[in-house]
C-alpha cells in the first residue's frame, strides 16, 4: 500500500471531507490565537460531542446533532454576552458530563462516545462530505467579511463601542463559524485531533511566519500536509486516525520548536 | 467616516460641559471644553487626575455622572487607548496593521517605512507606539482621541509626533490626553488643564 491509497475509491471520500476539514480548522484557528481564543475550539468540540449523542437518543443523526449543539452554544454565549476562556472552560466541563453520562448508559452512545474521542475518518460518507462541503462554503463566504473585522476589533477595540457600532454580529458570526468547524471536525477527525488541527499549525505559523497573510497560508498548508501523513500512515499502521493525526501534529510541532532554538 | 458629519449646533464637533465621569463613582470633573474642525486640543494632567477615564467617557467606555457629552451627528471616532493591545506572537506586519485599520488617508511619513514590513512583536514599544498612534491619525475618521501617545517614545520619536500632530492642525479634530505639558503646548492649538 502507498500512494494509491489516497485515489482508491474506497477512502476518497473520507480523504476528501478529511482534507477540507484540514484545510478550514487552522484558518480559523489562528483567529482564534490571534484573539487569545484557541481555547475556544476545545469547549464547542465537547458541545458538539455531547449534543451529537444526545440528537442518537432522540433519533437525531450524530452529524446534525453535533453542529446544532454546538451553534445552540454559540447563541447562548452572545445572548449571555459570555466571553473569553471562562465561557469556553465551563463548555468544556458540560460537554465533557454530558459526553461520558450518555456514553455510559447507552449502549449505541456508548460507541459513538468512542468515535467521536477515536476519531472515524473511515467511515466518513456522503453525509460528512456534505457537512465538510458546507463548512468550507461558509468558511469561503465568511472569513473574508469576519476577518477584517475580527483584526480590527483587536487592535482597536474602543472603536465599535466609541462609534456605537453593534459588535454581536461579528462575534455571533465568528463563534457560529467556530461552533459549525469543531462540529464537523469532532464528527469527520474525532474530538482530539480537531482540536490539534486548531492548536498546533497556528502555533507554529505563529513563530515563523514573516505577516499574517503567510500565517494563514501555513498554517493551512501544515493542516493539510499534517493530514496527509496521518492519513496515510494510519491505514499503512493500522492504527486509529485521530491519535495518529495529534502525534503527526505534535511530532511538526516539535520539529519546529526545535528549528527555532537552532535558529542564529 | 470619510466625509465630514454637519457640524453640530455652534459649529463643533464635540462640546463637553460640565461633564463628571466614573465608573462606580465619580472620578473627574467638573470639566467644560469644545473641539472644533481642524483643532488639535491637549487635555493635560497630572497622574491619577482621570484623563483617561474622561475620554473613555467621550468614547462611551465610562459612566457620566453630571453635565452632558454632544457630539456632532453622524461623528466618526478613532480611539488609541494608552496602552496599545500587543500580544507575545503576533504576526501582523505594520502595513497589515494600517490596511485592518483602514489607515490609508495619506502615506506614512518617511521615519516609520522600515517599520512596514516588519513584524509587529519585533519592533520596540516605541516604534509600535508610534504606529498605532499613526494608524489611529491617518484613518479617515472626524474625531481622533489619543490617550497618552507620547508613552514609550525616545525623544527622537516624539519630537515626530509633535510635528505629526502640529501637522494635522487645521485638517481634523484632535484629543490628545497626556501628563506632558510641554508635548501638549508644542503640538495642540489648546489646552485644557485638569484639575
Amino acid at each position: 500500500m502507498g500512494i494509491e491509497l489516497f485515489v482508491d475509491p474506497l477512502f476518497r471520500l473520507p480523504l476528501l471531507a478529511g482534507l477540507l476539514v484540514a484545510l478550514v480548522l487552522p484558518l480559523v484557528g489562528a483567529l482564534l490565537r490571534l484573539q487569545d481564543e484557541w481555547l475556544a475550539a476545545l469547549g464547542f468540540a465537547h458541545l458538539a460531542a455531547a449534543s451529537a449523542l444526545a440528537g442518537l437518543a432522540l433519533q437525531v443523526p450524530a452529524v446534525l446533532g453535533g453542529p446544532i449543539g454546538a451553534a445552540a452554544g454559540a447563541a447562548v454565549k452572545a445572548v449571555w454576552g459570555a466571553r473569553g476562556n471562562t465561557a469556553y472552560g465551563f463548555m468544556i466541563l458540560g460537554g465533557w458530563a454530558v459526553t461520558l453520562l450518555i456514553a455510559n448508559n447507552t449502549a449505541l452512545g456508548s460507541a459513538m462516545g468512542h468515535a467521536l474521542v477515536d476519531g472515524q475518518l473511515y467511515f466518513a460518507g456522503t453525509v460528512h462530505m456534505a457537512a465538510a462541503a458546507t463548512l468550507g462554503a461558509l468558511a469561503a463566504f465568511a472569513l473574508p467579511w469576519l476577518m477584517p473585522r475580527l483584526v480590527h476589533a483587536r487592535f482597536f477595540p474602543r472603536h465599535e463601542q466609541a462609534n456605537r457600532l453593534p459588535a454581536w454580529r461579528r462575534r455571533l458570526g465568528f463563534d457560529l463559524l467556530v461552533a459549525l468547524g469543531m462540529a464537523v471536525g469532532t464528527g469527520t477527525l474525532g474530538l482530539m485531533g480537531a482540536f490539534a488541527l486548531v492548536f498546533v499549525p497556528p502555533w507554529i505559523a505563529f513563530r515563523f511566519a514573516p505577516s499574517l497573510r503567510s500565517t494563514l497560508i501555513l498554517s493551512a498548508g501544515l493542516g493539510a500536509g499534517t493530514y496527509l501523513i496521518a492519513f496515510l500512515a494510519a491505514l499503512q499502521l493500522d492504527q486509529p486516525f485521530g491519535p495518529l493525526l495529534v502525534a503527526v501534529l505534535l511530532l511538526a510541532g516539535a520539529l519546529a520548536a526545535t528549528a527555532r532554538r537552532c535558529r542564529p | 467616516m470619510s466625509s465630514a458629519p454637519p457640524a453640530g449646533a455652534a459649529g463643533y464637533l464635540l462640546e463637553v460641559d460640565g461633564l463628571v465621569a466614573g465608573y462606580a463613582q465619580p472620578v473627574v470633573g467638573p470639566v467644560s471644553f469644545r473641539v472644533g474642525r481642524g483643532e488639535v486640543v491637549g487635555l493635560w494632567g497630572a497622574n491619577g487626575t482621570g484623563k483617561s477615564t474622561l475620554i473613555n467617557a467621550i468614547g462611551h467606555g465610562a459612566r457620566v455622572f453630571a453635565g452632558s457629552i454632544r457630539q456632532a451627528p453622524g461623528l466618526g471616532v478613532t480611539y488609541q487607548e494608552q496602552v496599545p493591545v500587543r500580544l507575545d506572537g503576533m504576526p501582523l506586519t505594520g502595513r497589515e496593521l494600517l490596511r485592518y485599520a483602514r489607515a490609508d488617508r495619506q502615506a506614512p511619513p518617511a521615519s516609520l517605512a522600515p517599520l512596514l514590513g516588519r513584524r509587529l512583536d519585533r519592533l520596540s514599544g516605541g516604534q509600535f507606539q508610534l504606529l498605532c498612534v499613526w494608524s489611529a491619525l491617518a484613518t479617515g475618521a472626524d474625531l481622533v482621541l489619543l490617550d497618552e501617545p507620547t508613552n514609550n517614545l525616545d525623544p527622537p520619536s516624539e519630537h515626530l509626533l509633535q510635528e505629526i500632530l502640529a501637522a494635522e492642525q487645521g485638517l481634523r479634530a484632535v484629543l490628545v490626553v497626556s501628563h506632558e505639558r510641554d508635548f501638549l503646548h508644542a503640538c495642540c492649538s489648546q489646552v485644557v488643564e485638569i484639575a
